[in-house]
């Protein structure tokens, strides 16, 4: 159990990176609309990465970030995290409730508004990823109403952090850039299942 | 002065005039240990309350198992045992609506901190744990003074 992610080999990396690949072809069309513009995304990269290696690959662990955790119930118990640096959840949320994009933006930026469309939009791409999950293995999973914190990147991360631990000392991030004309923002997701679920996953996806 | 940061489930030593620093601690709990006499200082970043039922992990992810670990190693590098004192940050509860014993983890670092340092007799002589806000913090070695720093209420000294 001690080092159950770092047994994971690159099939099952890529069979996560083939689930975020259909969960962003999902995640175009709704968000294409919310924003009102056509989204191109990126094929998702996945990758096991140690806990302390996080703030250089990411941001900085004081670095203030984004992030929208949806819980999962059902065949699969756990969470999702969806994590932005403070500026692309800001270009999201000014595009899609058509307001300006302040000059300097700080955490206090955000807005009640600004906050809902950062929240409702990582609850789509977390929607469309579970969709794919679920298509994928056959597994019914339940979700959460989304909650959205604004914080230190190191802080949010924490809540995967803590389940990840149980297991070892890295956690499993799908990584995703999408962009239109004139925003390009990118978009870092933790997906975090308990043990038991974990396993369920790995044999459902017949890996 | 060298400033050293110390990562997830790690702990460092420093002695005056170094810094011990810990970065985005949300869940995780900071705990900083003291010796004004020998101005020698440790900083404990722990992820997890208990180390029972985890044999083979890494000792300092773990509350009980990173403070008696760390105090061993304050007094081999010249810290008195008994002038030891604590200071604990972190713990928060980062989304408040969750309640489950998993998200509810900070709660049970914090408690599992105080236990540890109360059976070790290390009194603890300042805390700003809980809330729902992440902190970074800062030991002096020189003085013994954590500085707290968080996103949206400023700093503070403890």
């Amino acid at each position: 159990m001690s080092d159950m992610l770092s047994s994971v080999d690159p099939m099952h990396l890529d069979a996560f990176r083939e689930i975020g690949n259909i969960g962003a072809g999902n995640a175009v069309t709704a968000l294409s609309e919310i924003l009102g513009n056509r989204i191109e995304m990126d094929i998702p990269v996945a990758r096991i990465v140690p806990f302390n290696s996080i703030p250089d690959i990411l941001y900085g662990a004081e670095t203030p970030v984004t992030g929208v955790l949806v819980g999962m119930s059902g065949d699969m118990d756990g969470y999702m995290l969806v994590i932005m640096r403070i500026d692309d959840a800001m270009k999201l949320a000014t595009r899609a409730s058509g307001t300006e994009l302040p000059a300097v933006i700080t955490p206090e930026s955000l807005n009640e508004n600004e906050r809902g469309a950062v929240t409702e939009i990582a609850n789509i791409l977390v929607g469309s990823f579970f969709t794919a999950i679920c298509s994928q293995t056959g597994l019914t999973v339940r979700l959460s109403v989304p909650e959205l914190a604004v914080d230190m990147l190191g802080a949010i991360l924490n809540v995967a952090i803590v389940e990840y631990g149980m297991l070892g000392e890295s956690v499993l991030l799908l990584e995703t850039r999408f962009s239109d004309n004139d925003i390009d923002v990118n978009g870092n997701f933790f997906l975090i299942p308990d043990y038991q679920s974990y396993k369920k996953l790995i044999q459902s996806l017949g890996i | 002065m060298t400033q050293l940061t110390v990562g997830i489930a790690d702990y460092k030593i420093g002695k005056s005039p170094d810094v011990l620093r810990a970065l985005g601690l949300g869940s995780c709990v900071a705990i900083a240990l003291y010796d004004r006499g020998a101005k020698i200082g440790g900083l404990a970043h722990i992820l997890l309350p208990t180390s029972t039922g985890y044999d083979g992990h890494n000792r300092k992810k773990f509350a009980d198992s990173a403070i008696v670990d760390l105090v061993n190693e304050l007094v081999v590098q010249g810290a008195r045992r008994e002038n030891l004192v604590a200071k604990l940050t972190g713990g928060a509860h980062m989304f408040e609506s969750r309640a489950t014993d998993t998200i509810r983890v900070g709660e049970h670092n914090v408690r599992s901190c105080q236990d540890a340092l109360a059976s070790l007799k290390i009194p603890v002589i300042a805390n700003d744990t809980g809330g729902h806000w992440g902190r970074a913090v800062e030991l002096n070695t020189d003085s013994g003074m954590l500085k707290v720093i968080t996103v949206g209420t400023g700093e503070k000294t403890i």
